[in-house]
């Protein structure tokens, strides 16, 4: 009788708990209903609708993804989102990592806030006016060229403005300090003691590095390249502003639907294909990082 | 314990009256005397009505505030007009080949004709057929310009410009830039191919894709206004296809090396309507405020409005624009170039996609 009186107590309790823990996260589960979820399946289902000129057509059909796929001009635009943002995480990956540790290991404590402020300072401007700015130290006429004219490096301007690599240009300027972010906070929290023990069973500096720092440092690296990918892959303006539309990535594509024809359908279907874009890179990313982390 | 509960709770009440005393007294003394509140206008546009030198006039005199948003493409427009309850818009401004959109939406309110200059507008930008429908107009052209050629006269060869081919030769090639809007740049490659702009067909899309082709090949970019302005003013570019007056009118004073010219085959005529929301509350003051824009003053104001520069369609204008500006806006010589100009193609639903297809092919090429 005692027994049945403690379970019934500790069921009530558990269910008080349970109810306190909804309580808790109701705000934020109805703020992602509300915010996400809906909005998604209203998208989803809009893609599965069609334009006919001017008239929507609410029948459920595939036509926008058939289109997607089987006419070349739209599914390049995948191909050089994909292709621009694998370039850009990787190079960014590459300067921030250094710069990140140089902050964290070799500037001291006292300099290492004022060295993260000097690194972000440049992202306290627009990042259209950053843009911009951009596209005229690139241009013929803008800084790079001057320089390199005046040391007699080169006789006649390089074509850097308006191509590909303005645009990685751009966005590794702006995602390189993300990542250092990331890196660095992953860096300073790491004991020393990890590197005294590699070196007291013999590893030298660069085992040290590669069997030791940096698996521990992996997290770091992962969530800013991931974030690095989503903000590339879903970027409009870098493109639209360096790019100079000579190739043109998929949110220009987007655009493109909805400036003029408004065909929200195909925009929609092609706003999927992005989304599904970078469910792939977080589940790559989260598998990846879990096998690191057993 | 008990007591010092009781003086807590006291003194809180204390200064909770005091402070509602307090609170009403100020308010009795702070506030002004009741106002009524001032009148807004809300208007959808184009960025050139957003330049305080052209509202401001309009607002003192009739004691309103216009608030304005600014749209790109006559579908974005749309969108927001579809997404706005009835009544939140009062005015419109749209593309003026698109204005039959907007009619059939049943979004433009009819304005009678006596209201309207319409005997100062241009006659050929009048456009009845774009603006009226079964004899009712529901806007009027407040605004238009050319897509034509700009260049930099001291890095081309002006007589060149005078030749549309030249923007799919090889001559100069990498110095050209597009500009990024399929509608007028496809009409001026009909014009190139010697097709009327309101001709246009299926039938021509494989000679229209082949000049696409051949355009961006020579081409450095294709970009919008400002990439295309700030490609021009640099020196990134030295031509640009599509430009006109509202590229370069505004860099005339600190840019005289930039000028614009309408080729022996013509160029792409491009307006923009204004008209009064239909659902709007105040048909009054939204009427009151597109004869503002539409009156000689307004005209001036809006062709050299800082966003851009272009002409005004009120012939009278003229009279409030300096020498300088009427310049840089060839005003003097538009009966010239209104006979050498078509406006730009109004392509079924069906002919738009495949312009727009076409161009999408032409930038991934």
């Amino acid at each position: 009788m005692a027994d049945a009186g403690t379970l019934t107590s500790a069921t009530a309790l558990e269910d008080a708990d349970r109810r306190k823990a909804w309580g808790f996260v109701a705000p934020a589960l109805l703020w992602t209903v509300a915010f996400f979820v809906v909005p998604f399946a209203l998208m989803a289902a809009m893609s599965l609708w069609k334009r006919e000129g001017r008239d929507l057509v609410r029948v459920w059909n595939f036509d926008n993804y058939v289109r997607f796929f089987s006419e070349n001009a739209l599914f390049q635009g995948l191909v050089n989102s994909l292709e621009i943002t694998v370039i850009v995480t990787v190079i960014s990956v590459l300067l921030a990592y250094p710069l990140a540790w140089i902050i964290a290991e070799r500037v001291p404590k006292r300099l290492q806030r004022m060295a993260l402020i000097l690194a972000i300072l440049p992202f306290w401007t627009s990042y259209v006016v950053r843009s911009y700015s951009w596209l005229l130290v690139l241009s013929k006429n803008g800084v790079i060229n001057q320089l390199f004219m005046n040391i007699g490096l080169i006789s006649e301007p390089l074509e850097l403005a308006s191509t590909r690599t303005a645009t990685v240009i751009g966005f590794v300027h702006f995602f390189v300090m993300l990542l250092t972010l990331t890196i660095y906070s992953n860096l300073i929290q790491l004991s020393p003691n990890y590197r005294r023990a590699a070196a007291d069973l013999g590893a030298n500096a660069f085992q040290t590095f590669w069997h030791v720092v940096l698996p521990l440092t992996l997290p770091g690296i992962m969530t800013g390249a991931f974030l690095t990918f989503v903000l590339c892959i879903g970027d409009y303006v870098t493109p639209q502003i360096l790019g100079g539309n000579n190739e043109l990535v998929l949110p220009q594509i987007i655009m493109l639907q909805l400036g003029r024809r408004a065909d929200f359908p195909m925009a929609a279907a092609l706003s999927i294909v992005l989304m599904l874009a970078v469910t792939i890179a977080y589940l790559a990313c989260a598998r990846w990082l879990k096998i690191e982390r057993a | 314990m008990m007591q010092s509960v009781r003086d807590g709770a006291r003194l809180r009440r204390f200064f909770s009256s005091t402070a509602t005393i307090a609170i009403a007294a100020l308010s009795t003394v702070a506030a002004p005397a009741p106002v009524l509140a001032q009148e807004e206008l809300n208007a959808l546009v184009w960025c050139d009505h957003t330049d305080p030198a052209l509202l401001e006039p309009f607002e003192k005199a009739n004691d309103v505030k216009v608030n304005v948003k600014v749209y790109e493409g006559t579908g974005a427009g749309l969108s927001i007009l579809d997404q706005s309850q009835p009544g939140d818009w009062d005015v419109l401004v749209i593309d003026g080949v698109d204005v039959h959109r907007a009619i059939d939406l049943d979004l433009l309110a009819e304005m009678p004709d006596s209201a309207l200059p319409t005997a100062d507008i241009f006659p050929e930008v009048r456009m009845e057929a774009n603006n009226t429908k079964d004899g009712k107009t529901y806007a009027v052209t407040e605004k238009f310009g050319y897509n034509t050629i700009s260049y930099d006269k001291t890095k081309v060869d002006p007589k060149d410009m005078q030749d549309l081919s030249v923007i799919w030769s090889d001559k100069y090639k990498g110095r050209i830039a597009l500009y990024d809007y399929y509608l007028p740049m496809i009409g001026l490659v009909g014009l190139g191919l010697g097709k009327k702009t309101s001709e246009l067909s299926e039938a021509d899309m494989p000679a229209i894709k082949e000049k696409l082709a051949a355009m961006r090949a020579a081409s450095k970019q294709v970009s919008d206004v400002v990439s295309s302005q700030t490609a021009l003013a640099t020196g990134e570019v030295d031509i640009l296809v599509g430009g006109g007056e509202w590229i370069t009118a505004v860099l005339s004073a600190d840019k005289p090396s930039l000028d614009w010219t309408i080729p022996e085959q013509g160029a792409v005529r491009w307006a923009q309507s204004i008209g009064v929301m239909k659902d709007s509350t105040k048909q009054d003051l939204a009427l009151k405020f597109v004869q503002y824009i539409l009156s000689p003053e307004g005209q001036a104001r809006l062709a050299t409005s800082s966003c851009y520069w272009a002409m005004p369609a009120n012939a009278k204008a003229g009279e409030h624009l300096n020498d300088q500006q009427k310049a840089a806006l060839r005003f003097d010589q538009q009966a010239e170039y209104l006979k050498k100009t078509q406006l730009y193609p109004i392509p079924s639903t069906e002919l738009d996609q495949q312009f727009q297809d076409a161009w999408t092919e032409m930038l991934q090429q």
